[in-house]
């Protein structure tokens, strides 16, 4: 009988322990991604050194830089401005409409819209856009979501059509938002001050995360809700919600909240630029001291040493273990503001130049 | 001072003597049509897969008519939707498909029972429909949302929209079916008194993604596209507008070009090539059909009642021979036209016969189809449709609208300004007030009854003065219209309906946002609770059914190559269709009348509104 108890006690024990371990047998430092790092900055075809954002669409990749929207195809770059007919020089924020095509620009001025080629640019003067500063964009099917500095808007694409979300018709407390993350049947923004809004497309409806706590500067209810609200990126994917702010990130299920610090996870810092979610287990972090990989266990961090400035990586294990990892290579900066995935590619948005993660193994 | 007085003084004297030009004039009362004769308006062909079945789109009796080649016998005649335009043979020859303009659907008929199985919603105001040559997706192109449907023709599901030009309207697919090419209508709107922008849509089929955009420019006003069975040589029908320049040198042909582009590996690149003759114009380059082995390019004129045989190696060779651009040299067209054939009135779309012997021609105006023998260039029949023989006075200002025979030289008709009774997207320089002076947008001519006077000084007290000595004089240069002609043309504009309003709910309601857009519309009080003058309520000035108190102010939008600040107040009536605004177009959207064009308020109170309030403001206006 005590056999019986002892390997049915086993049984719901071992896949417990497991899970606590990356499935694989391989070693911690060999299952985690390798790269080498190609940088591109003025001196070899970018418009700009400060890269905002980065989108890659098949063979081709988008880099907003403070000095233009950058397209790097066939091993050139190609560079739009608003002698193009973009809407300002200062590129914020990419999304691709996988249907079309279409390029969907946020920018200082304005939102611009490019489709093979050809440049329209919406602003708060010639269309219902609700300000010209476009931090972020997303696309959901027909609508074209943008979070500004007053507030979210929604174009219709097939009506023209502009809707207007903010203080007045929402639980924003705050208008300045930051990013949106479309899916299926979400739409979330990151509102600077105000936390995160979820908008559920089949009802209309709005709610709101925020600190459970209302301290800025001190966490008291550590996974009782979103870490902070001065929210700086979303992140939705497999109904995961992935949440970035200057003081930790978070994790929501639906159900539950999961809250990283620096201090006791592989963060390499608080102060997170942008946080992209792989799946409901995944995730990267863009912070102001290098990039963080989270594989739901482990983490992993590329960056140029703060210290010396030469290329480092190192992996931070389950138990907090950290394990440098010899490379040759690092992104640009440590400074991180964006990231997109080519494959099993990475490509950066750094404050001194856009960086190409080449995956190794 | 002086000269102040006496432009006053030279517009009162005009005024009088254009009331004395209008009383002497015969009236015209705006009322029903006078006949319920059902026209037919063939406008556009297609061929069953065998060649044995003609298709054929009739506008104006909503009829797809199935037509027996070998004969001419009218064999069929299918309901469809309202003011069908286009019509597409799926490659297996079991359905047809029909764009409903007015309806925003494509009917779908069954080629084995003869009927409609369904009918698949698109944009507003679908026009140009292909099929793949999997027969699986469906290409509509979208006029009043300037788009493409991307359509699964299994399911009738539109899977997507696709930006296209603006005034998107028709299609071609090459042979092989990866392309689609889109033409459009309207100028892409850009900077105001800027050379017109147009561009060739091109799709990737497989992708079904935008993949190029051609550009145009001087181009407004796209027709028919075609594209070779080789893929290798394009031809568009197309105008190009003088609209820069005063409209004071008609006799030099300064206000319209009627021109192709060609376009393609056998051009290698993009032509332009004018159509025209020295001393004679062919206006409206509607219908294009390449022959089987490219050796011929034939264009329907449809304001000149003609169609063109191009032969096609001369023109490549002479445009190869041409280092500079020569669209606008009409000597040109002597080198490579090589017939002009006489066909009945305002053709349209023009089809060639799969073994390419027979150029089929849609008469839109006299319900018949020209048949031309393509080797001797020459017309050998003519098949008449059934429309009724007597000639209404509706239809008759239906003709002379159409018809470019009073302009100097045929250059232009009414049609080429209002295409398909609708508008250019352009502005004018049109009065004989200076050059550069009273720059003019073009305004919606549907539905006008109760809006006179016209014009944007409000100076034309009637149409018939506005269609009678002023086109006669100002425009044409010609011979003037008779005063029946002038009456029933008068008839016709003054019973031209409205399109149905794309932006109202089906129901009749008005949404959230257009219910708060109408409060604003209407309010009399500010946001602060102090009234609003008069003079500056929406409401006031667009008052009454059609949204006009039909006077005129000065709301702040005169400009300095204005003579007078003071404009008509014009009607509302689907205003979200004719961007852009303003009497002179400076505004792009109609954001940009409030956000840059009103700072002092006269145009309307607005600088107390919320960016929320201006978007409901325009919401509602979209309904009208």
């Amino acid at each position: 009988m005590k056999l019986r108890m002892l390997t049915v006690l086993l049984l719901l024990v071992l896949p417990l322990a497991a899970a606590e371990k990356p499935a694989t047998a391989k070693p911690v430092a060999t299952a985690m991604p390798l790269f080498r790092w190609e940088n591109f900055t003025t001196a070899n075809g970018l418009p700009d050194n400060h890269v905002f954002t980065v989108l890659v669409d098949r063979d081709r990749v988008w880099a907003g830089t403070e000095n233009g929207l950058a397209l790097y195809e066939h091993g050139n770059w190609k560079v739009f401005t608003p002698a193009d007919g973009l809407a300002h020089r200062a590129v914020l924020s990419l999304a691709l409409d996988k249907r079309t095509g279409d390029l969907w620009v946020g920018t200082m001025a304005g939102l611009s819209r490019i489709s093979a080629g050809r440049i329209d640019t919406y602003t708060q003067l010639n269309s219902g856009l609700s300000n010209d500063v476009v931090y972020g964009v997303g696309v959901q099917d027909d609508f074209v979501w943008t979070a500004t500095a007053a507030g979210a808007s929604r174009l219709d694409t097939r009506t023209g059509e502009w809707s207007l979300y903010n203080e007045r018709n929402t639980p924003m407390a705050e208008i300045w938002v930051y990013a949106v993350s479309t899916g299926p049947d979400k739409v979330y923004f990151a509102v600077w001050g105000s936390g995160v809004l979820e908008y559920t497309i089949a009802t209309g409806r709005w709610k709101d995360y925020t600190d459970p706590d209302g301290e800025n500067e001190i966490v008291l209810f550590k996974d009782q809700g979103l870490i902070h609200k001065i929210t700086t990126s979303v992140s939705y994917v497999d109904k995961t919600l992935w949440a970035a702010t200057y003081f930790g990130d978070s994790h929501y299920d639906g159900r539950t909240w999961h809250n990283f610090m620096a201090k006791d996870s592989g963060l390499p810092s608080n102060f997170t630029n942008q946080v992209r979610g792989l799946d409901a287990t995944r995730a990267w972090f863009c912070t102001d001291k290098g990039l963080a990989y989270y594989d739901g266990v482990n983490w992993a961090v590329y960056r140029p040493a703060l210290d010396t400035g030469k290329p480092e990586m190192y992996i931070r294990d389950a138990d907090g273990k950290i394990t440098p990892v010899p490379v040759e290579t690092a992104p640009a900066h440590n400074y991180i503001l964006g990231i997109d995935f080519q494959g099993d590619d990475v490509w950066v948005a750094t404050a001194k130049g856009l960086s190409h993660g080449v995956r190794q193994r | 001072m002086r000269r102040g007085l006496g432009i006053a003084l030279a517009c009162a004297a005009a005024a009088v003597a254009l009331a004395l030009l209008s009383a002497s004039l015969p009236h015209v009362q705006a009322s029903a049509p006078d006949s319920d004769e059902q026209y037919l308006s063939p406008s556009e062909m297609a061929f069953s897969p065998d060649g044995r079945l003609l298709y054929v789109v009739c506008e104006r009796s909503d009829q797809l008519l199935v037509v027996k080649v070998k004969d001419g016998t009218v064999l069929y005649r299918i309901h469809v939707g309202h003011i069908p335009r286009t019509v597409a043979v799926s490659p297996d020859g079991r359905q047809v498909f029909v764009s409903n303009s007015w309806d925003d659907t494509v009917s779908v008929i069954d080629t084995a029972t003869l009927s409609v199985t369904r009918k698949i919603q698109t944009g507003a105001e679908p026009y140009g429909v292909v099929v793949d040559r999997t027969g699986k997706t469906l290409y509509v192109a979208n006029r009043i949302t300037s788009d493409v449907s991307v359509i699964d023709t299994a399911t009738g599901v539109e899977r997507k929209r696709l930006l296209a030009g603006h005034g998107a309207s028709y299609l071609a697919i090459s042979a092989d079916g990866t392309r689609v090419y889109c033409t459009h209508v309207y100028p892409r709107i850009g900077e105001q008194r800027t050379v017109p922008q147009s561009e060739v849509t091109v799709i990737d089929t497989a992708r079904e993604a935008v993949v190029e955009r051609i550009p145009l420019e001087g181009v407004a006003g796209m027709f028919h596209v075609a594209v070779s069975t080789d893929g290798r040589l394009g031809v568009i029908g197309q105008m190009r507008p003088k609209n820069l320049v005063p409209l004071a040198h008609v006799e030099h042909g300064w206000v319209f070009g009627h021109s192709l582009t060609v376009f393609g590996a056998d051009a290698g690149g993009t032509i332009e090539v004018p159509v025209d003759e020295l001393e004679h114009y062919y206006s409206l380059q509607y219908g294009v059909a390449i022959a089987p082995d490219k050796s011929h390019i034939f264009v329907s004129a449809s304001g000149s009642d003609i169609v063109t045989v191009i032969d096609t190696k001369r023109l490549l060779a002479f445009a190869r021979s041409r280092r500079k651009p020569f669209v606008n040299d009409l000597s040109a067209s002597a080198n490579y036209v090589l017939a002009r054939i006489a066909v009945g009135k305002n053709p349209r779309g023009v089809l060639m016969s799969p073994d390419g012997k027979r150029l089929y021609v849609a008469n839109r105006m006299d319900d018949t189809l020209s048949v031309i023998d393509t080797v001797g260039n020459k017309s050998v029949g003519t098949i008449d449709l059934g429309g009724p023989k007597n000639i209404t006075a509706l239809r008759h200002g239906e003709q002379l609208f159409t018809t470019s025979r009073y302009a100097f030289q045929g250059q232009f008709s009414c049609a080429n300004c209002h295409i398909d009774s609708t508008f250019d997207g352009l502005t004018w320089d049109l009065e004989p007030d200076g050059f550069g002076q009273d720059i003019v947008d073009n305004r919606l001519i549907e539905d006008l009854s109760g809006t006179e006077p016209f014009k944007w000084n409000g100076g034309n007290p009637s149409l018939t003065v506005e269609c009678g000595p002023r086109t006669e004089k100002y425009f044409y240069r010609s011979e003037s219209y008779s005063e029946k002609e002038l009456a029933h043309l008068v008839f016709y504009i003054l019973n031209l309906p409205l399109r149905p309003n794309r932006f109202r709910l089906s129901n009749g309601q008005l949404t959230d946002a257009q219910e708060r857009g109408k409060a604003i519309f209407n309010r009399k009080v500010n946001k602060f609770g102090k009234p609003i003058p008069e003079g500056n309520q929406c409401s006031y000035c667009h008052s009454g059914p059609k949204y006009t108190s039909q006077l005129q102010f000065d709301v702040g939008t005169g400009k300095w190559t204005d003579r007078s600040p003071i404009f008509d107040t014009p009607q509302l009536v689907n205003v979200a269709l004719t961007a852009p605004y303003l009497h002179d177009e400076s505004a792009r959207s109609l954001e940009e009348i409030w956000t840059v064009f009103n700072p002092r308020d006269r145009h309307g109170m607005s600088s107390d509104l919320t960016k929320d309030e201006l978007n409901d403001l325009i919401e509602y206006l979209r309904t009208l």
